[in-house]
């Protein structure tokens, strides 16, 4: 099955940003495709490479990164709400992209399912 | 392309607004989504539940709190196609509201209709 991730949570706030990563490597250990994880509301904040978690917790920016640059997963994060939150090109973490909601609504209609992370 | 094979290809997205405008970013940003979407040729709905019904409240005045006042947008609704807007009957009626404070013209549904509106939904987008 294809499915679209949609994460609305920023990271180390919410469980959701670590949810979603679970689903998306449980998803494709188990044979499926993900069409697209697209980051919207705080979820942009995942994509923010110059996050720096304690050293002894998981960092789920380069966890997320590493899905996007060692495992090919398309990581969207939408421009508008990274603008307003100061996540642009010069800070974006490594296996991320930058832009527009129509790849949100492209990826819906291009996936069998979307699952939403969040409140 | 026809109508009716625009009809096929569309998907059926719900865009689900829960909270109440200003307070958060959530209304705004999925307004924003919806509105996008709009421009895509889909089958949108677009539904107002718990505090979201505040969402529609007509004569939104937010200049105290020098927050932009997003909610104006909701009239540009009707020009991107989206015509199917419905409010939840117990949220609004536990707020105290009713159709005519709302600044849109919307369809009153009760939690069953809802309820059967979401499984119908292809995609269904929160905020």
């Amino acid at each position: 099955m294809k499915f679209t991730v949609i994460v609305n949570e920023g990271p180390f706030i919410h469980q959701a940003a670590d949810s979603a990563y679970h689903f998306v490597n449980a998803a494709l250990a188990k044979g499926h495709e993900i069409e697209r994880v697209f980051f919207y509301y705080d979820g942009v904040k995942n994509a923010n490479k110059v996050s720096e978690p304690q050293s002894d917790d998981r960092d789920i920016v380069k966890l997320w990164g590493k899905l996007g640059s060692e495992k090919g997963v398309d990581l969207v994060v939408c421009v508008a709400a990274a603008l307003r939150r100061g996540v642009k090109q010069e800070n974006l973490a490594e296996g991320f992209r930058i832009s527009g909601l129509g790849q949100l609504m492209q990826a819906c209609m291009d996936s069998d399912r979307t699952i939403v992370f969040g409140d | 392309m026809s109508d009716t094979e625009d009809d096929a290809s569309a998907k059926k997205f719900m865009f689900l607004t829960r909270k109440a405008p200003h307070g958060t970013i959530y209304a705004h940003e999925i307004l924003e989504a919806m509105l996008i979407c709009g421009a895509y040729e889909q089958d949108i709905t677009a539904l107002f539940i718990d505090d979201g019904v505040y969402c529609l409240k007509k004569g939104q005045d937010t200049k105290a709190i020098n927050i932009k006042n997003f909610a104006k947008a909701y009239g540009a609704m009707d020009g991107y196609d989206i015509e199917k807007v419905y409010v939840d009957k117990s949220s609004m009626e536990a707020r105290g509201l009713t159709p005519k404070d709302l600044m849109l013209d919307v369809e009153v549904k009760t939690a069953e209709e809802i309820g059967r509106l979401m499984e119908e939904q292809d995609v269904i987008i929160t905020g």
